[in-house]
C-alpha cells in the first residue's frame, strides 16, 4: 500500500514495521509528530518524558532489558540527552536503540542552528540520514538491525524539510521481534572506570568496523552521470543538488557517520570537479579534505541558514533566475493567539517596568513589541537559573524588579533544578509559572501536569503547588491571569519578598478553551482613541482611520481588552 | 501561503491527496511550530512524474493560492511568468501595523496584477461566514481552484472527504461547491 506520509510519521510507521515496543520523547519541532504518530500503535507502549534526558534513559532500559526502543527528539533536545548519549556509546544495547534527532537549519522554531552530526561523531555512534519519507521509513528498520549487529545505538537526523515535508511511502508488515533474553552483565552495563577503559576499546573497533561496512552499505550509492560535474551530499541537500542539477554524478550518502573513505576516495577519481553540499557546518567536507581530495563546499555555500535548489543551480551551474521579491511590506512575525491566558501577565509586568528572565514556550513571544515583557531567552529552564544569577550580580534591588517567566511543561522539563538552587543557595527570586495545562508552542502535547498520558490515558496530575512547597518554598499562590488587579498586586507583593516566591498563573490555552468565544464589540462614541487596547498587542484589535476595530473572525472574546478600556467602550455581547 | 491559523495546511493536503490520487509523486512541505502562531506562513505542493525537492523555488510556481492579500504579494515572485494566482480577498493587520510601525498597504491589487496580470480576487471568507464557519474559506478557495483549472469536482470531493476531519466533511464539501460555482471576475 502506498500512502503520502509526514517524514516524521515515516519515522513512526518505520519504528513500527521495525518490531519497536517502547517510543518515548519530549515534544519539540520539527520532531513533535514522530512520538505522536508512533502512540497511534497498540503495539508500541509510547510516552511524553518530562525532558529528552529521561526520555533516553527510559528507552535505554528498554533496549537493556531486551526490547527495540526508540527515543525522539529536536536538535537542542539531544544537548539536555548528551550525558546518557556518550555513555550508552559505550555500554552499547541488548535490543536495537535508535536515537531520532531532527535539526532545524534556518530556526523555523528553534533557538539555535546547531549541526547534529556533531554529536555523532563526538559520541562515537552512527548516524543515518534519510533524503524523503520513503528513506525515513527504511532507513529506521535498517537503524536497529545496524544497532544490533555492532551492539551501539544508532542516531537519525532528519531537517525540518525532511520531517515536515510528505511524500509517498510503500508501507510494509510489522516485523515479529521477540523480547531478547535479559542478562546481568557488570562488565558492559556498569560504566565505572575498569569496564568503562574496556568498552572505549570496543567503541573505536565497533566505529572502525562499520567505517569498512559503510563502503557496501546500500545506503550510500553512486548514481553516475555526467562526469565533469561530482556532488556529494546526504538528506535533504540531496534532493535540492538532484532538483538542480539532475545529470550530474552523485555519491548520495544515507549514512553520515562514519563515512565510506574507499567509496568517497573511488567516487573522486571518477569526476572532474567534486563538490561536497550540505546544510549548516562542513562535517563531511572537512573530513573528504583531510584524506588529500581535493572538493569544494563551503568556498560558495553558506554555513548558515537552509540551502535551496536555486542556490545551487546558480553558484556551480551559475544559472540565476531574475527574481524580485515585493519590497517594503510590512513583516508578520508570529504573536500571542487572541485570547491567550499569557497576555495579561505580561500586561501587568509590562505596567510594572519589572524585568523578566525567559523561557522557551508560546510565551517567548512576548519578547516582541508592544508587550516587550521578557529580556532573556536561552534554553529549556534556563530562566529560573538567570534570575538567581542576576540576583546574585546585581543584588536584591535589581532582582525585586525581576521575576523568571516559564511555562508549566518547561517548568516540569528544567525549571524545578533551578529553584531548588535558588532555595538551597538563598535566593529571593519570584518565578512566574505561566501554567496554561498544555505544551503549547509545539501543538498541545500532554505532560505530568495535565494529569493524561500520550496514549489518553488518565492519571493522577503532578501538582505543582506541592512539589514548590515541597523543595522548601514558602509562598505559592495561584492567580488569574485576566484578573489584572489581582495579578498587579501579586506580583508587587512576592517581588518584594525577602524569600523566593512562585506565582502560577492559571488558564488553559486559549486553543484548548472551551469557553464561548462572542467576539468583543466597540462603542465608537464611547471610545477616546486613547490606544491602551493596543498596548496589549492582540491581533484582533487593529486601528483603522476611522478608529479602533475588532476583527470579528480573530477575537476570541476573552475580554482583557473590556478591563483594559477605561472608557467603558469595549464590549462583550450580552454585557 | 496565508496568516498561521488559516488553514493552509489543510488546503494543501486536500491538493497533495488530489494528485497522488491521480498517479503523480507528491511532495508537501509544511510549516509547524512557532511560524503557525499567525505568522506568515507557507506550504509548497509540486506534483509531477518524479519530484525531488518537497520546496518550489522562487520564479517556478504554477498556481499561487493565497489566503491573505499582503501574503499574496510577499510571495508573488515564487510564481513563473505565466503563472496564475488566486487570492482570498481578506486582510489581516500584522502586528507592525497594529502597532503603527508599518501602513497596510493599499495598492496590493494594482502591484499584484503588475506581477501577475490575470490574478483572480476572491472574497472567501464572506461565503464562509454565509455558510456559519470562517475556517471553511480554505475550501471555498479550492473550489475556486478547482473551477480555474477546469477540473470535474469528483476527485476534489474524494480528497477532501480523505482529508477533513470526519465530523466537518459536509461543510467543507459544501465550502468547496460555493467555490466551484462562483461567478469569478
Amino acid at each position: 500500500m502506498k500512502k503520502l506520509m509526514l517524514g516524521n510519521e515515516a519515522i513512526a510507521r518505520g519504528a513500527y514495521e521495525a518490531g519497536v515496543r517502547v517510543a518515548t520523547a519530549y515534544p519539540g519541532t520539527p520532531s513533535t509528530e514522530i512520538t505522536e504518530f508512533a502512540a497511534q500503535y497498540d503495539e508500541i507502549y509510547a510516552e511524553w518524558s518530562p525532558n529528552e534526558k529521561v526520555a533516553l534513559e527510559v528507552a535505554i532500559g528498554a533496549s537493556f532489558a531486551g526490547a527495540r526502543a526508540m527515543v525522539a527528539m529536536k536538535h537542542v533536545g539531544l544537548n539536555v540527552a548528551a550525558d546518557p548519549l556518550f555513555t550508552v556509546s559505550y555500554t552499547g544495547v541488548n535490543a536495537g536503540l535508535v536515537i531520532v534527532v531532527a535539526d532545524d537549519p534556518g530556526m523555523h522554531s528553534s533557538q539555535n542552528e546547531q549541526d547534529s552530526r556533531y554529536y555523532a561523531r563526538a559520541a562515537q555512534v552512527p548516524m543515518l540520514e534519510p533524503s524523503d519519507s520513503q528513506e525515513a521509513l527504511d532507513f529506521v528498520k535498517l537503524a536497529f538491525d545496524l544497532s544490533e549487529e555492532y551492539d551501539t545505538p544508532v542516531l537519525i537526523r532528519l531537517t525540518t524539510r525532511v520531517a515536515h515535508s510528505q511524500s509517498i511511502v510503500a508501507l510494509g508488515q510489522r516485523a515479529d521481534v521477540p523480547l531478547k533474553e535479559y542478562r546481568k552483565l557488570p562488565e558492559k552495563n556498569v560504566m565505572m572506570p575498569a569496564m568503562a577503559r574496556k568498552r572505549h576499546g570496543e567503541v573505536e573497533r565497533r566505529m572502525k568496523a562499520l567505517a569498512q561496512a559503510a563502503n557496501d552499505l546500500w545506503i550510500n550509492r553512486i548514481e553516475m552521470g555526467d562526469t565533469s560535474i561530482g556532488i556529494i551530499a546526504s538528506g535533504i541537500a540531496y534532493q535540492y543538488a538532484k532538483e538542480a542539477l539532475p545529470n550530474a554524478s552523485f555519491l548520495k550518502l544515507g549514512m553520515v557517520n562514519p563515512l565510506p573513505r574507499k567509496l568517497v576516495e573511488s567516487f573522486a577519481r571518477k569526476v572532474e570537479k567534486l563538490y561536497v553540499i550540505e546544510e549548516l557546518e562542513p562535517v563531511l567536507e572537512e573530513q573528504i579534505k583531510s584524506w588529500g581530495i581535493a572538493a569544494i563546499g563551503k568556498e560558495i555555500f553558506p554555513v548558515q541558514g537552509e540551502l535551496s535548489a536555486n542556490m545551487i543551480a546558480e553558484r556551480i551551474a551559475g544559472k540565476a533566475l531574475d527574481v524580485r521579491p515585493a519590497q517594503d511590506l510590512p513583516p508578520r512575525p508570529p504573536v500571542m493567539c487572541p485570547g491567550c491566558p499569557h497576555r495579561g501577565i505580561y500586561y501587568v509586568m509590562q505596567k510594572l517596568r519589572l524585568h523578566a528572565t525567559g523561557d522557551i514556550g508560546c510565551y517567548t513571544l512576548g519578547a516582541l513589541p508592544p508587550l516587550k515583557a521578557i529580556d532573556t531567552c536561552v534554553c529549556m529552564g534556563a530562566s529560573v537559573g538567570m534570575a538567581h544569577g542576576m540576583e546574585k550580580a546585581r543584588g536584591r534591588d535589581f532582582s525585586s524588579k525581576l521575576v523568571a517567566v516559564i511555562g508549566d511543561s518547561t517548568f516540569i522539563h528544567s525549571g524545578i533544578t533551578g529553584l531548588i538552587d535558588v532555595v538551597y543557595n538563598q535566593g529571593a527570586s519570584t518565578v512566574v509559572i505561566l501554567d496554561n495545562s498544555t505544551t503549547g508552542m509545539t501543538g498541545h502535547q500532554d505532560h505530568p501536569g495535565t494529569g493524561r498520558t500520550i496514549k489518553g490515558d488518565l492519571v493522577p496530575p503532578l501538582n505543582l503547588i506541592n512539589l514548590i512547597k515541597a523543595i522548601g518554598i514558602r509562598h505559592v499562590r495561584v492567580v488569574d491571569p485576566f484578573e489584572l488587579e489581582e495579578v498587579e498586586k501579586v506580583l508587587k507583593e512576592e517581588t518584594q519578598r525577602e524569600e523566593p516566591s512562585v506565582v502560577i498563573a492559571q488558564r488553559p490555552c486559549a486553543l484548548l478553551s472551551k469557553e464561548s468565544k462572542i467576539p468583543v464589540s466597540i462603542s465608537e462614541d464611547a471610545c477616546r482613541l486613547c490606544g491602551v487596547c493596543l498596548r496589549l498587542g492582540c491581533p484582533a484589535i487593529e486601528k483603522k482611520p476611522g478608529g479602533m476595530y475588532i476583527n470579528q473572525t480573530l477575537c476570541n472574546g476573552c475580554g482583557l481588552c473590556v478591563k483594559v478600556c477605561k472608557f467603558g467602550a469595549l464590549r462583550r455581547a450580552g454585557e | 501561503m496565508g496568516v498561521g491559523g488559516q488553514g493552509t495546511l489543510l488546503a494543501s493536503r486536500v491538493l497533495g491527496r488530489l494528485f497522488v490520487d491521480l498517479g503523480y509523486d507528491v511532495k508537501i512541505s509544511e510549516v509547524h511550530g512557532m511560524a503557525q502562531r499567525g505568522g506568515s506562513v507557507v506550504t509548497h505542493v509540486r506534483y509531477g512524474t518524479k519530484v525531488f525537492s518537497p520546496l518550489v523555488e522562487p520564479g517556478t510556481a504554477d498556481i499561487l493560492l493565497a489566503f491573505e492579500k499582503m501574503e499574496a504579494l510577499r510571495w508573488i515572485h515564487f510564481l513563473k511568468p505565466q503563472g496564475r494566482a488566486i487570492i482570498n480577498s481578506q486582510e489581516i493587520e500584522p502586528m507592525s501595523v497594529i502597532m503603527g510601525e508599518y501602513e497596510y498597504p493599499k495598492d496590493l491589487e494594482d502591484r499584484i496584477r503588475r506581477a501577475c496580470a490575470g490574478a483572480v480576487f476572491f472574497d472567501a471568507l464572506a461565503v464562509a461566514e454565509e455558510l456559519g464557519n470562517a475556517k471553511v474559506a480554505n475550501m471555498v478557495l479550492i473550489g475556486v481552484l478547482a473551477r480555474l483549472l477546469n477540473t470535474a469536482p469528483e476527485a476534489w470531493e474524494k480528497a477532501i472527504n480523505a482529508v477533513v476531519p470526519p465530523k466537518t466533511v459536509e461543510i467543507n464539501l459544501e465550502a468547496f461547491h460555493r467555490g466551484y460555482n462562483s461567478e469569478l471576475s
